[in-house]
């Protein structure tokens, strides 16, 4: 049996990222996700790689778009503020068709805001993650053992797809302690004949680049791009169901709040309640097709999440009208209970509380 | 027959968008051919700015990438560390170096990264139509300082050498001058000693070039090699700013 440790949830998804062959982390400190920073700090240079303390966000991830560039897996990690900094590159990276992860551990917003646990970013990682037509792989880690295996998909999936990837977790995630084990060994990174390596005077140059004048040509590179994300919408959707037989109370949630459900769907079924729970763990990919075709078949759906209603567009998009999709929120670094959420089942099921 | 001079292998053969009596053109030719002569060609990453360069990945015949506005050091940072063994160079203007980009040249410049950097000084943005640059004159007219810059109201030119020879971590920073052939041969030179010093792993090279933009000086191509002479090089003082090895190798020199 694999060996396991007992790991801070932003140290095991640094770790997954050495073993995932990522030499390359350029980063800036912020709250709270700086473990990540020190913990590269402390293994890269054993490994003969790279930690680059920059000068800011948006240095941080122009220097992963460089190593991107030139051929190697390359990663930058920050939390909400920091994430808006890195947006600029992010869409410059998804531009130029370059494999990069970035790791965002939300806290809570907007501006400044605060430094506690937060899923408010949801709308800048799936719908805008930086400006023109373009899309981010996000991945939406439940625990900590997920920090490590998303993180190893994340880089292995932006390469396929040639398409920068975010690992969209949360304070709670970040800094709890969970047992997590390793992949005993993870494939070496296929070659890559577009990266810049130097010609050696042996071919034509490669040119990594975002910018086409003629709106003709720019059009045909946007269209072709999206062909490619209708190929990872195809094939790389990921999600969970929990209780979901007979479920006719469907819970949708993501990341850490989707663990804070189970415990609210425990307490239904207990009480009765038919209560399931239907979990994305690819926000974009979006499981969209699954939750049309739970909305055909559930009574009503209740979305929770820790901001004031960002993914339930998404899944009133997916029910389109079958179904009706109510929301429960906190915000601000605000965590739901177990009890918060099982009340609002109750109030869905017509019961009255017994809290 | 024998060959007495022939184009650089250096640069394409693509015809360059630059305006009639621009010195890109001479820049984009001295740089490939130090490239050329110092065998490195098939080793070189270069990175284009945002600016009237953006387009030089089609001119180079190297390896480019196109780096967000006033990101290049950033990003030749990235490459840099990801290989090297390669050399890697940025090609980089005013607007993007010294205004939206300073952050990225000071800590480039102060990590001592072993780059070469080729930065184009024309006091004005060029390729958006001729606006106030960090590097405008004080009292030079532009689409935004149409009455002149007033530095009492716009504030004052940034001058790029001067300020990085208080950076430990630069190795090499002089200031060039192409309007004439002695200034071209001297640039030649420098811009050469920029790559030699990164094959060298002296740190952080920068060769300043006093450029021209005839057309949105609102001059000839003539008036504006004049208007360097006359005007560029008594407020940019020709001539190098520092030059040592500020890699001494292992752990020497650090505290």
């Amino acid at each position: 049996m694999a060996k396991k440790y007992l790991m801070k949830g932003n140290e095991a998804m640094a770790e997954a990222a050495l073993r995932a062959h990522c030499r390359h982390f350029f980063g800036y400190p912020i709250t709270p996700q700086t473990e990540v920073a020190a913990y590269m700090a402390k293994r890269m240079p054993k490994l003969g790689g790279t930690y680059l303390q920059a000068e800011s966000e948006i240095a941080a991830v122009n220097m992963v778009l460089g190593a991107a560039a030139a051929g190697v897996r390359a990663m930058t990690s920050s939390s909400s503020p920091g994430i808006s900094l890195k947006t600029e590159g992010i869409s410059y990276i998804a531009a130029s068709d370059l494999p990069a992860l970035i790791v965002n551990v939300m806290r809570g917003g907007p501006g400044l805001g605060g430094i506690q646990p937060s899923q408010s970013d949801y709308w800048q990682a799936t719908k805008a993650p930086g400006h023109g037509d373009a899309q981010l792989l996000v991945y939406a880690p439940s625990s900590v053992q997920e920090m490590v295996d998303l993180t190893i998909r994340a880089f292995e999936t932006a390469e396929r797809y040639r398409m920068p990837a975010m690992l969209l977790a949360d304070g709670m995630l970040g800094q709890m302690m969970e047992p997590v084990t390793f992949p005993d060994e993870v494939p070496l990174p296929a070659d890559k004949p577009w990266a810049l390596t130097g010609t050696k005077e042996q071919r034509d140059p490669n040119i990594v680049n975002s910018l086409y004048l003629t709106p003709s040509q720019l059009e045909a590179i946007v269209k072709d791009r999206f062909k490619r994300y209708e190929l990872v919408k195809a094939r790389e959707v990921l999600f969970e169901e929990y209780r979901m037989d007979g479920a006719e109370i469907v819970l949708v949630a993501y990341g850490a709040t989707a663990r804070i459900c189970k415990a609210a769907v425990d307490a239904a079924r207990e009480e009765g309640i038919p209560a399931g729970l239907f979990r994305p763990v690819t926000l974009w990919p979006f499981p969209e097709k699954e939750l049309s075709a739970i909305s055909g078949k559930a009574g009503q759906m209740l979305v929770v999440e820790m901001s004031m209603g960002q993914m339930v567009e998404d899944v009133r998009l997916a029910a389109n009208g079958r179904c009706p999709v109510s929301f429960y929120g906190r915000t601000g670094g605000m965590i739901p209970s177990p009890g918060e959420i099982a009340a609002e089942i109750r109030k869905l099921a017509g019961m009255k509380g017994v809290d | 027959m024998a060959v007495l001079f022939q184009k650089t292998k250096g640069l394409t053969d693509k015809e360059t968008h630059y305006c009639p009596g621009c010195t890109h053109g001479i820049v984009h030719r001295l740089v490939a051919e130090s490239l050329e002569e110092l065998g490195v060609l098939g080793d070189a990453i270069g990175v284009c700015p945002v600016g009237c360069a953006v387009m030089a990945y089609d001119y180079f015949n190297c390896d480019m990438v196109e780096a967000p506005h006033g990101r290049a050091p950033a990003v030749a940072t990235g490459i840099k560390r990801a290989r090297p063994g390669n050399v890697v160079f940025t090609y980089q203007g005013d607007g993007d170096l010294a205004a939206i980009g300073t952050a990225e040249t000071v800590h480039a410049a102060a990590r001592g990264e072993n780059l070469t950097v080729i930065f184009i000084n024309n006091a004005i943005y060029g390729m958006t139509g001729g606006q106030m640059a960090p590097t405008t004159l004080p009292g030079q007219v532009t689409q935004t300082t149409p009455y002149g810059r007033d530095v009492n109201y716009s504030g004052f030119p940034v001058r790029v050498c001067e300020l990085l020879r208080e950076v430990d971590g630069v190795a090499y920073a002089e200031r060039v001058a192409v309007n004439t052939v002695p200034h071209i041969l001297k640039a030649k030179a420098a811009i050469k000693k920029a790559f030699r010093n990164q094959l060298d792993g002296k740190g952080f090279s920068i060769v300043e070039v006093l450029s021209t933009c005839p057309t949105n000086w609102g001059m000839t191509p003539v008036e504006a090699l004049s208007w360097v002479e006359e005007k560029m090089i008594s407020y940019y003082p020709l001539g190098v700013y520092i030059d040592r090895n500020v890699h001494h190798g292992g752990k020497e020199g650090q505290a």
